[in-house]
């Protein structure tokens, strides 16, 4: 054996906070590059928020249309990133080997997930600066306490990211890819995101207020349309959601 | 050093397999089908064994995995790239979860991986994506690498480029665990070959100990159709065999030296032939593996 050779067995992982940090860059990275991934990102809300704030589509009942849109369009953007672009995603490194692969490295399995969550998160904040941005420039005045925004969007972003991980980690990824649109579109529709609740029937609205982007809109409608405090029922939903989620996502999800 | 120890049975794609593999570079050679993938899937951690034991490097691949992953390097048989990533990227990403990672710069260099510029993963060629994978599995200096069919479907040159490698690391005091089903590949670069065959390993040895081992070796000679072959017999030593394959075409199976050599063309020249195209075919590990794992198709 030649101590001095090219190749000599030098083996040890990096610290785990230069594998995380490395491993969160490189997630986003691939995110903020991936076309399909801005269009539902940033170009939808976006659109959605632009296009139903300054022509009246739907009727959104009294004060400013961006008042009631801008709480809507946030939480959009966090299913977008955290459930529908994280399953898309996951399902397809999942698909190509790349989980198998990294799960080989000496980043560890949790470590990883951590990475995908950071980057989840640098994502949203990019998403609620550019709505909140374009929000104030069409005459949003928000209110509220801002810890309740803070609190309804990182469980938001937990019952999400559970819903989008189960989904990636059980089915293919041709199969993610399209269940992940298809309840994004429903959910958009359905979840008191542009159209308010109340224009459903009775019966579906007790149903459709319990969906996660339902409790996630309202509860930041609450906040910041209404100036409520804490909305605790919203937080409850989407804390049930939030467990039932990752729980199962952590029962089932399979690595390859 | 001991590189592997793994005994495991029952489970029908691993059959009662039992491998020990030594410092060097060891082939595990097999028809498709055979459970190469298997085994060295179960070495680097991805399936837990129904039963027996294995170890790497003295540790459980399954149990002692955080210990064991910094010290191994895999090259999957295909994928395990951002499909968006760049080749350039996904090394220095990689290279970045080592300790002590090797230049990547001189690596990307010396596989050619260069030219892959700006492209992403999922444009590259095929030949790319096998060298940055190979790449992939050097860069943190592993003790270990295991490399699950590294030339399959690669070009001459690529092919002579992963060979190098290949030797450089055994230089160095890297062992590689390698499955193929190329038999050149084995024979230029194994220490060690173990031939797996329906889950378990039917033969294990050097190239030159499986070639020598049992196996005979042929003389082939043409000349004018319907020579005396019961004649040609009796001049030979005992355990020979003659026989004219096609006409005019002759092949003497046994133990073929200079000696036989002499023999056959002495009886040629009594009997006023002239040999043309004699030749002599040293049992190759493709002969080997054949007669071990038979020669109809597998699935």
């Amino acid at each position: 054996m030649t101590a001095t050779g090219t190749y000599s067995p030098k083996p040890g992982a990096a610290p785990l906070t230069r594998m995380i940090a490395a491993q969160a860059a490189l997630e986003t990275r691939m995110l903020l590059r991936n076309g399909e991934q801005l269009l539902l990102t940033v170009i939808i809300p976006t659109l959605l928020l632009v296009l139903f704030g300054t022509v009246d589509v739907v009727d959104l009942g009294e004060g400013e249309a961006v008042d009631f849109l801008a709480p809507g369009i946030l939480a959009l953007a966090v299913m977008s990133t955290a459930f529908t672009g994280q399953a898309i995603a996951t399902g397809f490194e999942r698909r190509y080997g790349v989980l198998k692969r990294l799960a080989s490295s000496p980043l560890p399995r949790w470590g990883l997930m951590t990475a995908k969550t950071i980057s989840v998160l640098v994502t949203e904040v990019l998403q609620v600066l550019l709505v909140t941005v374009i929000a104030l420039a069409l005459g949003w005045s928000p209110r509220g306490n801002p810890l309740s925004v803070l609190l309804l969007l990182v469980l938001g972003t937990a019952a999400f990211s559970g819903l989008g991980l189960l989904m990636a980690g059980t089915l293919k990824a041709e199969a993610t890819l399209a269940a992940a649109n298809l309840v994004f579109l429903l959910l958009l529709v359905g979840g008191g995101v542009i159209v308010p609740l109340d224009r459903f029937p009775d019966a579906a609205q007790d149903v459709l207020g319990l969906l996660p982007i339902s409790a996630l809109s309202e509860g930041l409608r609450d906040v910041l349309q209404h100036g409520a405090g804490m909305p605790w029922g919203e937080l409850g939903i989407l804390a049930v959601w939030a467990v039932a989620g990752l729980a199962a996502a952590g029962k089932f999800f399979r690595w390859e | 050093m001991q590189a592997l120890v793994k005994r495991y049975g029952t489970k029908t794609a691993v059959d009662g397999l039992d491998l020990v593999a030594r410092a060097g570079v060891t082939a595990v050679l097999g028809p498709n089908g055979a459970g190469k993938t298997t085994t060295v899937e179960t070495c680097e951690g991805y399936r837990r064994p129904d039963s027996g034991t294995v170890r790497v490097l003295g540790l459980d691949p399954v149990r002692e995995s955080a210990a064991l992953r910094p010290r191994v390097g895999v090259m999957l048989q295909s994928g395990g790239v951002y499909s968006g990533a760049r080749a350039d990227e996904m090394l220095r990403h990689v290279a970045k979860l080592h300790a002590h990672p090797l230049d990547v710069d001189a690596l990307i260099e010396r596989l050619g991986l260069g030219s892959c510029g700006r492209t992403s993963y999922r444009r590259l060629s095929g030949g790319q994506q096998q060298r940055l994978a190979l790449a992939m599995a050097v860069v943190g200096r592993p003790e270990l690498v295991f490399l699950d069919e590294p030339t399959a479907g690669l070009d001459p040159q690529a092919r002579r480029a992963t060979w190098d490698l290949v030797r450089d690391l055994r230089a160095d005091g890297v062992s590689v665990i390698l499955t193929t089903h190329y038999m050149d590949e084995a024979e230029q670069l194994a220490d060690d070959v173990a031939v797996i065959d329906a889950g378990r390993v039917v033969a294990q040895g050097s190239p030159e100990e499986l070639c020598r081992g049992g196996a005979e070796n042929t003389l082939r000679f043409s000349g004018r159709p319907g020579l005396d072959v019961a004649s040609l017999l009796k001049a030979l030593p005992s355990g020979c065999t003659a026989a004219e394959v096609t006409s005019g075409t002759y092949r003497v199976v046994g133990d073929v030296g200079p000696q036989l050599l002499a023999t056959v063309t002495s009886w040629c020249a009594q009997h006023g032939v002239m040999p043309d195209r004699i030749s002599v075919e040293r049992h190759t590990l493709e002969d080997v593996f054949l007669e071990l794992t038979g020669k109809e198709l597998r699935a």
